[in-house]
C-alpha cells in the first residue's frame, strides 16, 4: 500500500454472524484497510476485539459484548447504544459511544478512552490501572450504576450526569469501594453514605483541571454538548484515602 | 504478647567446630544471625529454610523442632495456640506461603497400581518403544476423511492442539511471588522438556518472550500485564478462576515487592499493592465465562487454546461441565494441596477438596454428559513424585501440573514463608542481594533433571501395566485398587479395594 493513502471499507453486516464478521475484519486490516463503516449491527460481539494499530470503525447500529476488548489503538465511533464489556481489558485506543452503554465497561483497562454520551450499568471502570505514560479514561455523560470505580488502581473516571432527572443520584452505591489509584472526577454531589470506605472527597486543584478540561472538551466536541453547559455545574473528585487500603491486614 | 511466642525451632551451633566465616550470617535472608565474637542465632526468627546447614562448610548448625513443649493436649495443637497468642498480639489474619500442611486423608497414598503377571506381559520400556506424548486441547466427537487425488486427507477441523513430549507441565507461579531467576529457569526447562510453564497472573518478563511457544500466560482478576502482545507471547491462554491454596479469594501482591522490573511487568507503578479481586467482575455465571474465553480466542485468532484454572471445591464436577460447556479447550483443576506464594492460613487449611477426587469426579461427570472429549484436564495441588502423576492421570486427568515439586527442585525446603519475600534460596523473593542466589540455568538443569526422572519411571509403570502409551492408562480405574478406603470413598473415585 502507498504511504499514507486511506483504505476505506463500507460493509453491510446485517445478519452477519460475528466470526466471520471479525475474521472478515482481521483480515482487511492485514490487507492494509485503515477506515471501515459498518452498517447494520445488531448484538455481533467482540467488534475490534485484539485489534492493533491505526484503525477507524464506525458502527452504525447496536454492537454486542466486549466491544474493542484487549484492543490497542484502533478507535470505534458507535452511532447507537452499547451493551456489556465495552474497552474489557483494552490498552490504547478510543470508543466513542453516541447513546447509553451495559455493565462491566473498561474492566482491568490500561489505556484509552472511552467516551459514552448518556448513561452506564453497573461495576463501570473496575480495576482500571494507569502505567507511564498509559492512563485509561471513561467519560460518561449521564449516570453510572453501583460499583462505579470499584477496586479502581489508576486512570480517570468522569461523570457528567447531564441526563440525570432531579433527585436522581449521579451514581450507584459502593462508588469507588477498594479503590487504591487514579482519580473520579464527579460533575455535582453524591451523598456520603454511597462512597466506598477507601474513598474521600476532595475540591479539584489547578492540576485536576489541567487533566479534565481536555476530556470535557473532548466530549463537548464529540457529542455536540455545550462546554459551557457541562462547566455550570461544579466538579468534585474521589481520590483513595490509601494507596495500601489493606496493608495492616495480615499477621505472619 | 509476641514476646511470650516460643521459637519454633532451635539453632543448634557446634561452636568446637565453628571457624567463624560468617556464612551463615551471609545466607540467612530472616537475619537470623549476628555477629559479636562469635555467632550468635535469634531463635525466633529462624524458620527451618536450612539455606545456612546447607553452606556452613564445617557442618557446625543443625536445626531441631524447639524441644520446650507447651503442655501436651492433643485438642490444642501447639500451633493452635501459637496462632491464637500472634493474632491477640496484632489482630491480622494469619498469612502463609506453599500449600496446606495439614494431616487430612492423602487418598493418593491410598490407591495402588496394577502390574501386569504371566498373563497379558509387562512390557521393557528401556527396550521397546514408550509413548508419553500427551496432546491438550478439544478433541473432535468424531473425524471424517476425504479422499483427494487419490490421497486420504482429514476433513474434520481439529481444534488446536498444544503437544507435551511428557504429561507434566510446571504449574503458574506469577513474577512478583517468585523470583525472575525462577521464572527463567522454568521457561528454559519447559522447552528443553517440550513442556509448559504457566506466568501465573504477574505478566510476562520480555526475557521470556523467546520461550513463548512453551508458555501458558493467565488472564486473571486483576490483569496484570495483560495486552495483545502478552497473549501474543503464549502458546496456550489460561482464565484463572480460582487457585487450590485460596479458593473463592483474591491475590496481594504488597507493594514492597513490587520493584521496579515486577513493576514493568505487571505494568503498574513501583511500589503499589497488586490487588486481585476474588473473582473477574466481569464474570457472573458461565455464561460470562463464556463469553471472556471467546474474547481470548478472538484475540488469538482462535490459534491458541485456551483453559479456564479453577480450585477444586465441593461442587468441581457440576462446575467443570459448565466451563467445558463455556467452550474452554482446557480445565486446570487445583487441589487444595496446592501451593500459593501467599494466602491466609484459614483458607489455605480449611478450603477446597483434594484432586485426587475432583479429578474422579469431573472426569465421571464429563463422561456422563458425553463431553470428556472437548476438554483435557490439567489436575495439580500436591503432585510429589511420579507414582502421584500416575495415579492422577489413570483417574482421569490428561496432565499434571507441578509447583511445590519445581521449586523444590530448584533449592527449595518447603519453609512455608514465601509471603516474607526472604527466601534465603532467592525463589520466592524479589530482594536483589538473594535473587541472585539462584543461577537460572542450573535450576533449569535441576527442573529438566526431575522432569526426565519422572518420564523415565512413569515409562518404568506403563511398561508394569503392560502399556505402551501414556493415553491407554487415562481414565483407566480399573488399574487402580482402593486400600483403606470405605465404600463412598471408593464408588467416588470409581475404583474397587485391593484383593478384588
Amino acid at each position: 500500500m502507498p504511504e499514507g493513502r486511506v483504505m476505506a471499507m463500507e460493509i453491510n453486516a446485517k445478519g452477519m454472524y460475528y466470526r466471520d464478521l471479525n475474521n472478515l475484519l482481521r483480515e482487511k486490516v492485514a490487507e492494509g484497510v485503515t477506515e471501515f463503516t459498518l452498517q447494520g449491527i445488531n448484538g455481533q460481539r467482540y467488534l475490534g476485539t485484539g485489534l492493533k494499530g491505526k484503525v477507524k470503525i464506525e458502527v452504525y447500529g447496536t454492537p454486542g459484548n466486549d466491544l474493542g476488548a484487549f484492543m490497542d489503538g484502533p478507535e470505534i465511533i458507535v452511532y447507537g447504544n452499547g451493551q456489556d464489556g465495552i474497552a474489557n481489558t483494552m490498552n490504547d485506543g478510543r470508543i466513542v459511544v453516541h447513546g447509553h452503554a451495559g455493565d462491566v465497561l473498561g474492566y482491568g483497562m490500561r489505556g484509552g478512552e472511552l467516551y459514552i454520551r448518556e448513561s452506564v450499568g453497573y461495576r463501570v471502570g473496575i480495576h482500571m490501572k494507569e502505567y507511564k505514560k498509559q492512563v485509561p479514561v471513561i467519560v460518561v455523560g449521564g449516570t453510572a450504576g453501583a460499583f462505579f470505580g470499584e477496586y479502581m488502581a489508576g486512570g480517570i473516571l468522569v461523570v457528567l450526569g447531564l441526563n440525570k432527572k432531579e433527585g436522581e443520584p449521579l451514581t450507584g452505591d459502593y462508588l469507588g469501594t477498594g479503590m487504591h489509584g487514579g482519580v473520579i472526577y464527579l460533575r455535582g454531589e453524591v451523598e456520603k453514605d454511597i462512597l466506598g470506605k477507601e474513598v474521600a472527597e476532595f475540591e479539584l486543584n489547578e492540576e485536576d483541571y489541567r487533566r479534565l478540561n481536555p476530556l470535557l472538551e473532548n466530549y463537548a466536541n464529540f457529542f455536540n454538548v455545550s462546554l459551557d453547559e457541562i462547566k455550570k455545574v461544579p466538579f468534585k473528585k474521589l481520590v483513595p484515602v490509601s494507596h495500601r487500603p489493606y496493608g495492616k491486614l495480615y499477621t505472619y | 504478647m509476641a514476646n511470650l511466642i516460643p521459637p519454633r525451632f532451635k539453632v543448634v551451633i557446634d561452636y568446637e567446630k565453628c571457624r567463624k566465616c560468617k556464612r551463615c550470617v551471609i545466607n540467612c535472608g530472616f537475619g537470623v544471625y549476628s555477629f559479636a565474637d562469635r555467632v550468635i542465632p535469634d531463635h525466633k526468627k529462624c524458620v527451618s529454610c536450612q539455606r545456612c546447614v546447607a553452606f556452613c562448610p564445617e557442618e557446625a548448625i543443625t536445626i531441631i523442632e524447639n524441644p520446650n513443649v507447651f503442655r501436651p493436649n492433643s485438642y490444642w495443637t501447639m500451633e493452635d495456640r501459637i496462632n491464637i497468642m500472634k493474632q491477640a498480639g496484632s489482630s491480622g489474619m494469619l498469612l502463609t506461603g506453599m500449600g496446606n500442611d495439614r494431616p487430612y486423608k492423602n487418598y493418593f497414598d491410598h490407591l495402588l497400581i496394577d502390574a501386569c503377571q504371566v498373563t497379558n506381559p509387562s512390557i521393557d520400556p528401556l527396550r521397546e518403544p514408550m509413548e508419553l506424548t500427551t496432546y491438550l486441547g478439544k478433541k473432535p466427537d468424531a473425524v471424517t476423511v476425504k479422499v483427494e487425488n487419490g490421497k486420504v486427507k482429514l476433513d474434520t477441523r481439529i481444534a488446536p492442539q498444544i503437544k507435551l513430549d511428557t504429561p507434566i507441565i510446571f504449574s503458574p507461579m506469577s513474577y512478583g511471588s517468585i523470583s525472575l531467576n525462577a521464572h527463567k529457569a522454568l521457561a528454559r526447562a519447559a522447552k528443553e522438556c517440550g513442556i509448559l510453564m504457566n506466568t501465573g497472573e504477574g505478566g510476562l518478563h520480555k526475557d521470556l518472550y523467546p520461550y513463548k511457544d512453551w508458555i501458558i500466560v493467565q488472564v486473571a482478576s486483576g490483569r496484570f500485564g495483560v495486552n495483545q502482545e502478552y497473549l501474543d507471547h503464549s502458546a496456550v491462554v489460561e482464565i484463572k478462576i480460582g487457585q487450590g491454596a485460596k479458593p473463592g479469594i483474591g491475590g496481594h501482591l504488597p507493594g514492597e515487592k513490587v520493584n521496579r522490573e515486577v513493576s514493568e511487568t505487571r505494568m503498574i507503578p513501583e511500589g503499589t499493592d497488586a490487588l486481585s479481586p476474588a473473582p473477574h467482575h466481569d464474570i457472573y455465571s458461565i455464561e460470562d465465562l463464556a463469553q471472556l474465553i471467546y474474547a481470548l480466542k478472538e484475540a488469538t485468532n482462535y490459534e491458541k487454546p485456551v483453559s479456564v484454572k479453577i480450585a477444586a471445591v465441593h461442587n468441581v464436577a457440576a462446575i467443570a461441565s459448565g466451563i467445558a460447556r463455556a467452550g474452554a479447550d482446557i480445565i486446570y483443576i487445583d487441589g487444595f494441596r496446592g501451593g500459593t506464594g501467599a494466602a491466609p492460613t484459614i483458607i489455605r487449611d480449611h478450603i477446597g477438596i483434594p484432586i485426587e477426587l475432583a479429578i474422579a469426579a469431573v472426569d465421571d461427570r464429563l463422561r456422563a454428559e458425553g463431553i470428556r472429549n472437548s476438554v483435557s484436564i490439567v489436575a495439580a495441588g500436591g503432585i510429589r513424585h511420579s507414582g502421584d502423576v500416575a495415579k492422577a492421570i489413570a483417574l482421569g486427568a490428561d496432565a499434571v501440573a507441578i509447583g511445590t515439586a519445581a521449586l523444590i527442585a530448584m533449592g527449595c525446603h518447603v519453609c512455608q514463608m514465601c509471603h516474607t519475600g526472604n527466601c534465603s534460596w532467592g525463589i520466592a523473593t524479589q530482594r536483589p542481594e538473594l535473587t541472585q542466589r539462584l543461577d537460572p540455568d542450573w535450576a533449569a538443569q535441576q527442573l529438566i533433571n526431575l522432569v526426565k526422572s519422572w518420564s523415565l519411571e512413569l515409562k518404568e509403570i506403563l511398561g508394569a501395566l503392560g502399556l505402551n502409551a501414556i493415553e491407554s492408562l487415562r481414565g483407566s480405574r480399573e488399574r487402580l485398587r482402593g486400600i483403606g478406603l470405605n465404600d463412598t470413598e471408593l464408588a467416588i473415585l470409581g475404583v474397587k479395594h485391593a484383593g478384588r
